[in-house]
Order: structure tokens, then C-alpha cells, then sequence
């Protein structure tokens, strides 16, 4: 059987790309884009997300939805990395025509296995341009 | 709806034994639904159950299996944190089970 051989990457992974661009609340989008990561983490794919338009309003800190009667999920984001997610692209452009700086963001982070579970930052600014390089590189695009 | 009961009062759970309104929970309720699920709470139980519950309370999801056995084990130890330890203590899987007796969601990416 030869068939290994035709698989994507050494190890037959793909590379799997999030997109979430629509607020946080208002409607069900970004906790269904939340909930199938968490999901599909179990699949052991080279997982990314990415956050442009009013996407990245999903992973601004302080977040309070008592006045909405809405579950606030955005302390879940943080649990990303215990499921091995540590990639969290974030457009600058889109931080930036919203008056938001990467300072407004949550701290997500992950513990590196690879240099002794040291705690790295898992959101990486990009700018417009290195987002459309990001996606262009993917196998599998998942927009919400 | 099918519900638990207990010193008169009954609170409501789904099909599988998940209660419906997590402020519901106390101790006392956990150990009646750790009798529906035959299981008789151990210190050992209740380190997993409030282990489950303070995940959650941080990050409000109720972890996968394989990603509450690594909690564990960074936080107790390798003696603690593997399927044969966890699974001894709640044989129908360390966070589905334990999950329901903390009185949390199912977990979230348990396939």
C-alpha cells in the first residue's frame, strides 16, 4: 500500500483555519466557532484561528454580558491552549479602525512541552497582507 | 423532565443525569447523584469533582478527558493524573461522570 505517500504533511495532518469575524454576542456564530474547535482539537490537526472585523471584539478582556442575560464564554478562550490551540492570528488593521490596541486583548497563552512548559503568548498580531499569506497557506478554511 | 430529589426538593436534570441549573448544586446534592451513578464519595472523588469545578468556575467549560488528565497530572502529580487512576475512581469516564456529580455541563469536546 502506497497510499501513506498521498496524505498531506509527513504525518498526514492538515492545517485547519478558524475565521471568525462577527462579534461576540448578538448571535450564535463565534460560541459555535468556539465550541467546534474545542471539538474538533481531538482530531490532533494543525489547528489556527484567526480574528478579523468585528471578530476580534470576541477576545477583547473585560468582557460583561450581565445586562444581556448571556453566558459571557470569553474566559474560555483561554482554555485554548490546554487543548493544544496556540495559535490565535489577529489582524492589526481591524484592531485598529476599531480605536482597539493588542493591549485590549485577553492574555491567552499556552505551555510550550517543548521548552520545559514555559508559558508563551498564543495571539500573534499580523497585518492584513500576512493574514491573506496565513490563509493562502491552509488546507482547510472554516468561516463563522 | 426527569429530576433528583432530595430533602423534598427535586432538581431537574436531562436524559443523562446532567442537572439543568448549575446553581443548583451543593455537596449534598453531589452525593445524590453520586448514588444514582453507584459510586460512594472518597476524598479521592471529591479532589477530582472540585478539581472539575474550579476549571470551570476559570474557564466556564467543563474540560475534555484527555485535557482534565493532563490538568491533573501538572497539578497532582503523575500518580494521580493517568486513565488508570481516574478511571478506577469513575469507571464511566473521569469527566463525563464526574462532571455530572460537580454538577457541570457535559464536557465540551468529549467525542
Amino acid at each position: 500500500m502506497t497510499t501513506q505517500e498521498e496524505l498531506p504533511g509527513a504525518s498526514g495532518t492538515k492545517r485547519f483555519l478558524y475565521v471568525n469575524r462577527r462579534a461576540p454576542y448578538g448571535t450564535i456564530y463565534a460560541l459555535e466557532s468556539l465550541e467546534v474547535v474545542l471539538i474538533g482539537a481531538a482530531f490532533d490537526q494543525d489547528v489556527s484561528l484567526a480574528f478579523f472585523d468585528d471578530g476580534v471584539y470576541q477576545i477583547v478582556k473585560g468582557q460583561d454580558t450581565k445586562g444581556i442575560g448571556m453566558k459571557n464564554f470569553s474566559p474560555t478562550y483561554r482554555a485554548l491552549g490546554d487543548y493544544e490551540v496556540t495559535k490565535l492570528y489577529v489582524e492589526k488593521e481591524a484592531l485598529e479602525e476599531r480605536g482597539l490596541s493588542p493591549d485590549d486583548l485577553m492574555d491567552i497563552t499556552y505551555e510550550d512541552e517543548d521548552d520545559d512548559w514555559a508559558e508563551k503568548p498564543s495571539i500573534r498580531i499580523v497585518s492584513r497582507s500576512e493574514m491573506t499569506e496565513i490563509m493562502a497557506a491552509q488546507d482547510v478554511i472554516l468561516s463563522f | 423532565m426527569a429530576a433528583y430529589q432530595m430533602n423534598g426538593t427535586t432538581v431537574e436534570h436531562d436524559e443523562e443525569g446532567y442537572i439543568l441549573e448549575l446553581n443548583a448544586w451543593s455537596e449534598e446534592l453531589a452525593k445524590v447523584i453520586a448514588e444514582d451513578e453507584k459510586i460512594e464519595m472518597t476524598d479521592e472523588h471529591w479532589e477530582v469533582v472540585n478539581f472539575l469545578r474550579d476549571y470551570y468556575e476559570e474557564y466556564q467549560i467543563a474540560p475534555a478527558v484527555r485535557v482534565l488528565i493532563k490538568q491533573i497530572k501538572k497539578s497532582m502529580g503523575k500518580e494521580k493524573g493517568n486513565n488508570k487512576y481516574l478511571y478506577a475512581l469513575f469507571p464511566y469516564g473521569p469527566a463525563k461522570q464526574a462532571c455530572k456529580i460537580a454538577g457541570l455541563p457535559k464536557p465540551t469536546g468529549c467525542v
